[in-house]
């Protein structure tokens, strides 16, 4: 909402604050200004001037040759190339001296050998906004009414030493959305007199009735509680006086003609929107509120043929629909330059159907975002004899005697009892009985005592957004000022603050993991399609879960993987100089098997991690070497190790998950309580999608962190350090290549008995020497008593042990 | 005898004087000391002197011994003196070269902020509660009074999936779910953190993906004046100890009374400068007394329940903390960007 303080004025005095002062005072009482628009951009000593004669210049065929009069007692000679300047005109003259807004400052000039005393102005040079005046006005210079004073400052004349405030206003606070509405909050802020306008008292009606020639009734109750129309006759359309001109101009609004703008004009000073009928257009003078029927239509002000729907309310006459309520009137009967006599229609329409109305055809007004948040119904009726005043004022009507309605205006009585030590035990503040009456005398609210400690008070109906007593609170409070509530600390019990589990795992994984130099990065929850069909093996046989209206293709799903966003960022930053990469995130995926959702898709966290390019930064005497896929199986070893998860519990299965390289991947199972679970994948990403993502070699894992949590054990017990020392034995085993070291360690750890404590693989190679197809994967095997040294008999035992179950199994050989 | 013995001694003083390597003087040490050596070679004639004879000879005999090892072990010192120099002398480094580091990675500047924020609050005892992205309208809406058709449904264009499924465009519906999970037991003290959905276009201070916090305290006697001494205790945490704080009146559909707070400019500290656009206050927080009928329909009694609620924008926090001017960088992952973050 754009407020005028020179038209604010005209109800509250604003001597001695200025418009910066009275903006702050105003947001630090809850509605925001940020903007406070000068209208005056810099125009100084510009005034009026009478267009005396017009003749060509001698020597440009573009310049004409004029003589003003602009009051000054001489003529002035100023040479103009506006082609619409013409004698009889009354115009805006810059004279010397004078200075315009940009920093043009008006010297005396002479154009082509001609003096020019000075410069006609177009608006734009006047710096006002061209867009909300007529294109005739656009183009030229500024042509003002033919009864304007001569010699005055413009500024005067287009009200153009005001400024403007532009109010951000929240939803609950529609009220503002008019100049008394505004006017009562100012009034309560500042604490002055409102001075009010009284329509009624200024109007004069002529006794042939209204009703002998109109008359209004309303067949969709619920969505109308009260119409009302007035008739007037004889009226002359033509341009409102400048000063209604200047108004809607501040408030941003196009001035079009006098009945156009005067219903304008009511609508933003009380915040009561109004309509005007063509009345000789109206057949039989009758009008209905009802709802449309199917199948009807109606061709709206704009020219656009609408098809009505049954949940829409029109306004019709014996002829069919005249208006869309509330939205937009209809062709059939706009008031245009042949219009002489009119309807002028005031009603409260129900929000939330003009809503759906406005939003289902796209058309968007003024006058229906002040209906979709609820007029109030108190302003029905002086908004309408408002406007039946100016029009017998401005347009020369005849008002026709009495107001024709239906519905009424009456609105209930909203009294709320407060409890003042509710007040204080909310706020946390000591005010007494009589402070907050006076806080709502400020508001006029009238306030009454309803026992010990409860006020009732009566809110007006221009403040539908209170209906509570905590409503009422608020109010107490930012006209007490927030500023003014003091500043304490929670009593009562205290509690505990505390993480969860899975709140303090994940810190454990991003603490351990950063501290092992991955970088954490987050991506979206949206993907595009193509990409939540990769690795979207833990998302299991899931349907895609799609958004109603994306806003791209890109992110149109919600993602089952992180890992193709891994890969994106991966490109990104190999594209960027920046190939070596450990990354990871922490983040949800979706999946739902519903085909149609109706429930709430599963979320499940997952780690996702990406390594590419070398491992380690380049130095000056140490070869980087590149990552492979053991640096990442060893980041998700030493995750397990951290967590408290013993290796016997997880098993990687060269399984070939989706979209990885088929011999360097696998899928890692752990066992819960419940049994096996897939815990998530990790491997190369397959070569082919690599030369797409345009990365070198990049490994991937994605772990669901739900069995992580369950495993986790964060129990540290201590344990005995070893007394005795340990005895080692190095294996060099010789087997077929497809036999795994997993296979080989698990033999070995089943067969060589419990005073094995440890079997680690120090060496796996392959070579002529060993024969075609065979490789030899070196062991180191510590044995260890607690209570005791051992003997190398018992350990050799244990070693013959293991290497038989070796022989047996795998054929295994023994390199000497 | 006595007098071979002065020569041997003469003889190899003068030789060992001349000794060059540790390998010379061991072998002199062989030739005079060895047990095949001169010294032996010659005492070992002591069996023919008489028993006057020879106490003298033997004292004679050590002593030369003694002489010649006190110059071997002077001269092995000094060879190893030597040794120990060289080694020292080849082993310099040049200590201007650069270190190899610890390989550090960091977490992300979000994640950073969040749990500063967390921490902050476990401190003054909140518990963390997470609820999840997609939200069902009566969690995201209507529980937080914003029925259908509500104008304030405006302020928030939203990701939907169906007429009844979106992703929340806030964290409050965490709230709501908390107090029915709460079963009306008090007090209720938690902070939310997490993902949020909006219809922005991506540009320098919009992102359709972002994040909030959330904070809810219920209890008995919950006043608005604690929630000042909350946010300004925070703040002061956050941005400093000199930290001031402004509540202006607001509106949201689940608070009454409502509040936007401002901070004191985190980069001039109120003065005035581009940052607080002059105004030397930034706006960081919404805030409010929990509206009565979300109470209820979280199952607590308006009249002896009172609370209080905050959100803010994560990334706005980190964009003032950190001095960042554009808030896609923290989804671009540039890692130029990230890397900044990778220290205390």
């Amino acid at each position: 909402m754009r407020v005028s303080t020179e038209w604010l004025s005209q109800y509250i005095s604003l001597e001695g604050i200025t418009a910066k002062e009275l903006a702050e005072r105003i947001t630090s009482a809850g509605i925001e200004i940020d903007i406070i628009e000068n209208r005056n951009q810099g125009v100084h000593h510009v005034v009026t001037g009478y267009v005396k004669h017009k003749e060509k210049h001698p020597d440009a065929d573009k310049l004409n040759v004029c003589t003003v009069d602009a009051g000054q007692g001489e003529d002035l000679q100023i040479v103009c190339g506006a082609k619409n300047v013409d004698a009889g005109q009354i115009v805006p003259v810059a004279m010397v001296g004078a200075k315009l807004p940009g920093g043009l400052d008006i010297k005396k000039a002479k154009l082509r050998g001609v003096v020019s005393q000075g410069m006609i102005c177009s608006a734009k040079e006047l710096g006002m906004n061209d867009k909300l005046l007529p294109k005739e006005l656009q183009e030229g210079i500024l042509v003002l009414p033919e009864n304007t004073e001569i010699g005055v400052p413009v500024t005067d004349v287009l009200g153009l030493n005001d400024e403007v405030l532009e109010l951000d206003l929240t939803p609950n606070r529609s009220d503002c959305l008019s100049m008394l509405g505004t006017a009562y909050e100012v009034s309560a802020i500042l604490g002055r007199e409102l001075t009010l306008p009284k329509p009624e008292e200024s109007l004069v009606e002529v006794s042939d009735s209204a009703s002998n020639y109109i008359s209004v009734s309303i067949a969709a109750e619920e969505q109308c509680s009260h119409y009302s129309a007035r008739y007037i006759t004889g009226v002359r359309i033509e341009s409102s006086p400048l000063w209604i001109q200047n108004r809607l101009i501040a408030a941003g609004v196009r001035p079009i003609n006098n009945i156009v703008d005067i219903t304008n004009y009511c609508m933003l000073e009380y915040g009561q929107p109004l309509h005007a009928f063509d009345a000789d257009r109206l057949p039989g003078g009758s009008l209905t509120v009802r709802l449309a029927r199917e199948g009807e239509k109606m061709v709206t002000l704009d020219g656009q043929e609408r098809n009505l729907e049954p949940h829409m309310l029109i306004i019709a006459a014996e002829n069919g629909p005249a208006a869309l309520a509330g939205v937009m009137g209809g062709l059939d009967s706009e008031v245009t330059d042949q219009t002489v006599n009119i309807v002028l229609e005031s009603a409260k329409f129900d929000g939330g159907t003009v809503r759906k109305t406005s939003r289902q055809l796209g058309l968007r007004s003024e006058a229906s975002s002040r209906f979709e948040k609820e007029v109030d119904p108190a302003a029905v009726i002086p908004a309408l004899n408002r406007a039946a005043g100016l029009i017998s004022e401005y347009a020369g009507g005849t008002v026709h005697e009495g107001i024709v309605q239906a519905g009424s205006a009456e609105a209930e009585k909203k009294i709320i009892t407060l409890s003042l030590p509710k007040v204080n035990r909310i706020l946390g503040t000591d005010l007494s009985q009589l402070e907050v009456k006076t806080l709502f005398a400020r508001l006029h609210f009238s306030c009454g005592d309803a026992g010990e400690g409860l006020i009732e008070v009566e809110v007006p109906t221009r403040r539908g957004d209170i209906t509570l007593d905590v409503d009422l609170l608020e109010e107490i409070a930012r006209l007490y000022g927030y500023d003014n509530i003091p500043t304490t600390a929670i009593q009562g019990k205290t509690t505990p603050g505390t993480l969860s589990k899975p709140q303090l795992i994940r810190r454990a994984l991003r603490r351990l993991l950063t501290h092992g130099g991955w970088q954490e990065v987050l991506g979206y929850s949206f993907i595009h399609p193509r990409q939540a069909e990769k690795f979207a093996s833990l998302a299991g046989e899931s349907n895609q879960v799609r958004l109603a209206m994306p806003m791209s293709e890109d992110r149109s799903v919600l993602r089952t993987s992180l890992i193709p966003q891994l890969l994106d960022i991966a490109s990104y930053n190999t594209n960027r100089k920046q190939p070596d990469l450990a990354l990871f995130e922490i983040g949800n995926l979706f999946h739902s098997n519903e085909e149609q959702l109706t429930i709430q898709p599963k979320e499940q966290p997952v780690l996702g991690m990406l390594l590419s390019g070398r491992r380690g930064s380049k130095q000056w005497n140490v070869q980087p070497e590149k990552a492979d896929f053991f640096d990442l199986k060893g980041a998700v070893e030493s995750i397990f190790q951290y967590l408290g998860i013993a290796p016997s519990t997880v098993e990687y299965k060269a399984d070939q998950p989706a979209d990885f390289h088929p011999g360097r991947s696998a899928s890692v199972y752990v066992n819960l309580d419940s049994g096996q679970v897939k815990l998530g994948t990790l491997g190369q990403v397959h070569p082919q999608l690599q030369q797409e993502q345009d990365v070198e070699d990049t490994y991937v894992a994605e772990l669901l962190l739900d069995p992580l949590y369950e495993l986790t054990d964060s129990s540290v017990a201590y344990q005995d350090l070893p007394r005795f020392p340990g005895m080692e034995r190095d294996l060099a085993i010789v087997v077929n290549e497809a036999v795994e070291a997993g296979e080989l360690t698990a033999s070995i750890r089943e067969h060589a008995g419990d005073l094995l404590k440890k079997v680690q693989v120090f060496d796996v190679f392959t070579g002529s020497k060993l024969g075609e197809g065979k490789k030899s994967v070196a062991v180191s095997l510590t044995f260890r008593h607690q209570e005791r040294t051992l003997t190398d008999e018992e350990v050799g035992i244990a070693v013959d042990q293991a290497v038989q179950a070796l022989e047996q199994s795998f054929g295994a050989e023994l390199r000497k | 005898m006595k007098d071979k013995l002065m020569a041997l001694k003469a003889e190899a003083l003068g030789q060992l004087q001349e000794v060059a390597d540790p390998a010379a003087l061991n072998d002199l040490r062989v030739k005079y000391l060895g047990k095949k050596g001169a010294l032996t070679e010659i005492l070992r004639g002591m069996g023919g002197l008489s028993a006057e004879e020879r106490p003298i000879i033997g004292q004679v005999g050590n002593e030369v011994r003694g002489a010649i090892e006190e110059v071997i072990t002077s001269k092995q010192e000094e060879f190893q003196r030597k040794e120990t120099e060289e080694r020292l002398r080849a082993e310099k480094v040049d200590v201007t070269l650069p270190g190899r580091p610890l390989t550090q990675g960091s977490v992300h500047p979000l994640s950073r902020v969040i749990q500063d924020i967390e921490d902050i609050f476990i401190g003054l005892g909140y518990r963390v509660a997470e609820g999840p992205e997609v939200e069902t309208d009566y969690f995201n809406f209507e529980a937080l009074n914003l029925p259908k058709n509500h104008p304030a449904r405006d302020m928030q264009d939203s990701f939907y999936l169906t007429d009844d499924l979106l992703m929340r465009t806030q964290t409050s519906p965490v709230q709501a779910r908390t107090m029915l999970a709460m079963k009306g037991e008090t007090p209720v003290k938690i902070i939310c953190p997490g993902r949020v959905f909006r219809r922005d276009d991506d540009d320098a201070t919009h992102s359709f993906q972002f994040h909030q916090i959330e904070g809810l305290v219920i209890g008995e006697g919950i006043r608005m004046s604690d929630l000042k001494g909350t946010l300004l205790q925070f703040v002061r945490e956050m941005f400093g100890v000199n930290t001031q704080i402004r509540l202006r009146p607001s509106f949201f559909p689940f608070t009454e009374p409502s509040a936007e707070v401002d901070v004191s400019c985190v980069k001039c500290g109120g003065s005035g400068c581009r940052v607080c656009k002059q105004t030397g206050w930034l706006e960081i927080l919404g805030c409010g007394m929990v509206h009565p009928k979300v109470l209820e329909m979280g199952g607590y009694d308006a009249e002896s329940c009172s609370g209080f609620a905050f959100g803010m924008g994560v990334e706005r926090i980190a964009m003032l903390k950190y001095g960042v001017d554009d808030i896609r960088h923290f989804y671009n992952n540039d890692l130029s960007f990230l890397k900044q973050f990778a220290r205390i």
